[in-house]
C-alpha cells in the first residue's frame, strides 16, 4: 500500500506517530468549511440562549427576550416564550383552533334535530363531545360512558335511562345533577320479608325463577303497603323517570351486580343487601362549568352512546 | 521519528479548487441529452394543463392544503401513502440493480448534484473561459475584469438556483397564479421559504460545495461498496495496456509510435493528463477505482479522444471490471445478485401497479369501539359500537346504503344515517351499533363483513370490510 502511494507521487499525510517501526496512521484532516459549520452552531446556540428560556439559575431560568401576548379572564396577557402560553395562544388564534370555534358556534345555534340528522356535525360531535367527556364524565361513567364494574354508576351505553333517554331529560340531568335515592329496609322488613322480596324482584326479569310461595309472597310485600316498593318501581316493577327508579324487568342492573354473580345464591345475596340497604347516588350539576353549547355537545353524544330514546 | 521532525500536522484542509476542462465525446453527449431531458421535465412539468372535472387543471399538482396529490389521472390521497414505500423500495432496487450492473450510473449520469453541477460548470466556462483562462483568474489579483468575471458567474448561478427553487415551490400549486402570487408578495410564507431554502441550497451545493457532496455527504457513495462486485462494471484505467513494464511515459523521441513504446517496454498512456483535467472531482481516475469517482465517464471521453488523435485503439479508460482487467474475460451481465435484485424490483412494481390499479373510488375503514368493548342491552341482548370512517375519493357526490354479512341474527342500527349522502372529496365518521341475541351462542369473537351498498351512481362497485364481535361468556 505505502508503496503503491509513492509510485503515484500521492504523498499522504501521517499523524507523525510510528509503532512497532513503520505503523503509521494517516492523517486525512476535515475539510475547513466543517469547522465553520460548527462555530456557526455556536452562533445559533448563543442567539438561542438570548431569545428563548434557557439556562436554569437556582430555582428560576433565563427567560429569553421573546414573549408571547394570550388572552386570560378577558385580559391581554404578556409572558416571556414558553410553549405553555404558546398552546394557550394557538387555541385561542391559531388557524384550526379557529376552525373549531366555527364548528362550535355552527352547532351551538342549530338544534337538536339539525344536529342529529346532519352526519357532518355529527362526526364533529362524535370527536369533541369524547375529549369533553374524557375530561368531565369519565372519571365515574368511565370511557365510552361504559363504568368498569356494575354498581358503582350508571352505565351510560346501554339502553336503559333511569332519569329517562330523550334529549330534554339528558340534557335535564347533565344541567342539573341528579340525586338518586333509594331508602333502605333494614329496620322495616325481616329476614323472611327480605328473602321474599328479593325472590320477587328476581323473578321478575326471570334470572332466578325462585320457589313460587316465596315469589308471591314476595309479590304481596312489593305491590302492598307493607313494603311500598309500587311507589317509585310501580306495580309492574317497570320504574319511574321522574324519580329515576329502575326497570326490575329488564337485563340490566345498574346497582346489583347480578350479571357478574356466579351462582343463584350469589345473586340473591346482592340485591339482598340492595333492599336492606338502600341506595343513595348523586351526580353533579354541571351548568356553570360548562359553556351551553358544551352541554348541547355531551347531550347529543350520551343520547348516541347506548341509542336514546 | 521525533518531534522536531514531525511535519506540521493539519487539522482542517481547505478545498482544493477544481476547473474541469470541457471535454466532447460519446458519454458527453449522452449526459447532454439526459440533462436536457431531465430540465425539460423539471422545469416545464408544473406548467403542463390537464383537463379535471371539480379539480385543478394542472397534470402534475401536490396540493397539501387539499390533501391530495394529482398526477395526470391519478388522485392520490393521504390514505394512498403506503404508495410511496412502494415507490421508494422501486427507487431503491433500481439503484441496486443498476448498481450492481454498471456501477454508479445513477451518480454519473442522473443525479440531480451532477446535473446541477455540470450545469453550474456550464455557466463558469461560458464567463470565465477554459480550465486554463479560469485558473489564471482565480490566481490574479482582484481587479476590474476579476470582479466582472466572478460576479457574473455567481450572479447567473444565483439567477439558476432560484429558477429551480421557483420551479419546485410550483408543483405544490397552481403555477401560473403562484408565479404571479410570488412576484407581487401575494404566496403563502412556505413559498418564499422553500424558494429562497431551495436557492440556497442550489448554489451553494452546486456552486460552491460540488463534489464535497460527494465526498463528505453523500451516504450513496459510501454504501455502495457493499453492491459492488468483481464483475460489476466500472470506469476504469486498464493499468497493464497503460504502464507496461516501465511505467507511463510521454510522447517524446523514441516513444512516438506505438511499436517503439512496446519495444522500449513503456505503455499506451502518453501521461496527457488530459483524464485529470477534465474530471469534476479532481481525482486521477489511473490510481484505481476512489471514493470520490462518481463514474460519470468524463475521462473515458477525454482519453478516447487523445488515442483518436493518435491512431492508436480507444479503451484505455473505459466501462469495465476488476474481473475483466485481471483475466481478460468477458464479464457477465446475468448474476444471480443482478437476477435477484431485478426480480425484487419487478415485484415491487408489479404490487405497486396492482395496488393503484385497485384503487377504490371510496374508502372504507372499520374500527371497532373498544371501551367498552360490549354493552348488554335491556332485552339481554349484547351491543358491539364501530366507528365507519368514509372517505370520497371522485369528484361525484355517491349515496351510500349499509348493511352486514356473515352474522346470523345481527342487526345493524346506523342509527338516522342508514343512508348517507357523500360529497366530492368528503369524509365522514358514523357510528354504527350491532345487536345480537347470545341465545344459543358461545362466547368469543365472530368475525364477519360490513358491506357499503351505493345507491348512486349506479356503476360504484361495493365495498366491504371485516369487523369483529365480541360475544361476552353468558353466566
Amino acid at each position: 500500500m505505502a508503496e503503491q502511494q509513492q509510485t503515484h507521487g500521492n504523498a499522504v499525510q501521517t499523524t507523525g506517530h510510528a509503532w512497532d517501526g513503520d505503523l503509521q496512521e494517516f492523517n486525512n484532516p476535515l475539510p475547513s468549511w466543517w469547522l465553520w459549520t460548527f462555530y456557526a452552531t455556536i452562533v445559533f446556540a448563543l442567539v438561542y440562549w438570548l431569545m428563548y428560556p434557557a439556562w436554569p439559575i437556582g430555582k428560576s431560568f433565563t427567560k429569553g427576550i421573546n414573549t408571547i401576548t394570550f388572552e386570560q379572564n378577558g385580559e391581554q396577557v404578556t409572558t416571556h416564550w414558553n410553549t405553555r402560553a404558546l398552546l394557550i395562544k394557538e387555541m385561542q388564534t391559531g388557524e384550526e383552533a379557529l376552525k373549531q370555534q366555527d364548528y362550535l358556534k355552527k352547532v351551538g345555534a342549530a338544534s337538536y334535530e339539525e344536529i342529529q340528522n346532519d352526519p357532518d356535525m355529527m362526526g364533529f360531535v362524535n370527536s369533541m363531545a369524547k375529549g369533553l367527556f374524557g375530561d368531565n364524565c369519565a372519571a365515574c361513567h368511565g370511557v365510552g360512558g361504559t363504568p368498569t364494574m356494575i354498581g358503582q354508576y350508571p352505565n351510560l351505553g346501554d339502553d336503559a335511562w333511569l332519569w329517562g333517554g330523550d334529549i330534554a331529560a339528558i340534557q335535564a340531568t347533565i344541567t342539573d345533577g341528579r340525586m338518586g335515592y333509594m331508602p333502605g329496609f333494614a329496620a322495616t322488613f325481616s329476614d323472611e320479608q327480605l328473602d321474599q322480596v328479593t325472590a320477587y324482584v328476581l323473578s321478575l326479569s326471570g334470572v332466578v325463577q325462585g320457589e313460587p310461595a316465596q315469589v308471591a309472597a314476595g309479590q304481596k310485600i312489593f305491590q302492598g303497603e307493607t313494603g311500598g316498593c309500587y311507589y317509585c318501581h310501580t306495580k309492574a316493577g317497570t320504574g319511574m323517570a321522574s324519580v329515576g327508579s329502575a326497570n326490575l324487568t329488564d337485563a340490566i342492573w345498574t346497582v346489583a351486580d347480578v350479571p357478574g354473580a356466579a351462582s343463584d345464591a350469589e345473586k340473591s345475596a346482592r340485591v339482598r343487601s340492595v333492599i336492606k340497604n338502600g341506595v343513595q347516588r348523586q351526580m353533579p350539576a354541571w351548568e356553570g362549568r360548562l359553556s351551553a353549547a358544551e352541554i348541547k355537545l355531551l347531550t347529543v353524544y350520551v343520547h348516541s352512546l347506548g341509542g336514546g330514546k | 521519528m521525533s518531534d522536531s521532525q514531525r511535519p506540521e500536522e493539519v487539522l482542517y484542509q481547505s478545498r482544493i479548487p477544481i476547473f474541469p476542462r470541457s471535454v466532447k465525446g460519446r458519454f458527453r453527449n449522452i449526459k447532454w441529452v439526459i440533462l436536457a431531458l431531465a430540465y425539460s421535465v423539471y422545469f416545464l412539468l408544473p406548467w403542463l394543463p390537464w383537463s379535471r372535472d371539480n379539480a385543478p387543471d394542472q397534470a402534475v399538482l401536490f396540493d397539501l392544503a387539499g390533501r391530495k396529490f394529482y398526477m395526470f389521472d391519478l388522485v392520490v390521497h393521504p390514505q394512498d401513502i403506503f404508495w410511496l414505500a412502494g415507490l421508494l423500495m422501486i427507487f431503491a432496487f433500481l439503484l441496486f440493480f443498476v448498481t450492481g450492473v454498471a456501477g454508479r450510473v445513477f451518480c454519473g449520469y442522473f443525479c440531480f448534484q451532477t446535473l446541477w453541477t455540470d450545469v453550474f460548470i456550464f455557466i463558469e466556462h461560458l464567463v470565465q473561459g477554459e480550465r486554463p483562462a479560469r485558473i489564471r483568474l482565480s490566481k490574479q489579483d482582484w481587479n476590474a475584469e476579476k470582479i466582472r468575471k466572478i460576479g457574473l458567474t455567481h450572479a447567473l448561478w444565483l439567477l439558476m438556483a432560484f429558477v429551480t427553487g421557483l420551479s419546485f415551490v410550483l408543483y405544490w400549486g397552481e403555477a401560473g397564479q403562484l408565479v404571479t402570487d410570488f412576484f407581487t408578495g401575494q404566496a403563502p410564507f412556505p413559498a418564499y421559504a422553500t424558494a429562497a431554502f431551495l436557492t440556497a441550497t442550489t448554489y451553494v451545493m452546486a456552486g460552491v460545495a460540488r463534489e464535497q457532496v460527494c465526498t463528505y455527504m453523500c451516504p450513496y457513495a459510501r454504501f455502495q461498496s457493499a453492491m459492488f462486485d468483481p464483475e460489476t462494471l466500472v470506469v476504469s484505467y486498464d493499468k497493464a495496456r497503460g504502464e507496461g513494464a516501465k511505467g507511463r511515459q510521454k510522447l517524446h523521441k523514441g516513444f512516438k509510435t506505438l511499436e517503439e513504446r512496446h519495444a522500449a517496454g513503456a505503455g499506451d498512456c502518453i501521461d496527457c493528463g488530459y483524464c485529470v483535467q477534465v474530471c469534476p472531482t479532481g481525482i486521477d481516475i489511473r490510481n484505481g477505482i476512489q471514493l470520490e469517482c462518481i463514474n460519470c465517464a468524463l475521462c473515458i471521453d477525454a482519453c478516447d479522444n487523445i488515442m483518436d488523435s493518435l491512431g492508436w485503439p480507444r479503451g484505455l479508460i473505459s466501462y469495465t471490471s476488476e474481473k475483466a482487467l485481471e483475466t481478460g474475460e468477458k464479464t457477465r451481465l446475468l448474476r444471480p445478485k443482478v437476477i435477484a435484485y431485478a426480480l425484487a424490483l419487478l415485484a415491487a412494481i408489479g404490487v405497486l401497479v396492482w395496488s393503484v390499479a385497485q384503487q377504490a373510488p371510496y374508502d372504507l375503514i372499520v374500527s371497532q369501539v373498544r371501551q367498552p368493548i360490549y354493552v348488554r342491552l335491556s332485552d339481554g341482548s349484547i351491543q358491539n359500537s364501530y366507528e365507519i370512517k368514509l372517505n370520497n375519493k371522485t369528484t361525484e357526490p355517491m349515496t351510500l346504503n349499509f348493511a352486514i354479512q356473515g352474522l346470523d341474527g345481527a342487526e345493524l342500527d346506523m342509527g338516522r344515517f342508514s343512508t348517507v349522502e357523500l360529497g366530492p372529496g368528503h369524509h365522514l365518521r358514523l357510528q354504527a351499533k350491532v345487536k345480537l341475541s347470545p341465545e344459543g351462542r358461545t362466547g368469543g369473537t365472530y368475525n364477519y363483513r360490513i358491506h357499503v351498498l351505493p345507491e348512486a351512481p349506479a356503476d360504484l362497485p361495493q365495498v366491504d370490510a371485516n369487523a369483529v364481535f365480541y360475544l361476552p361468556e353468558a353466566r
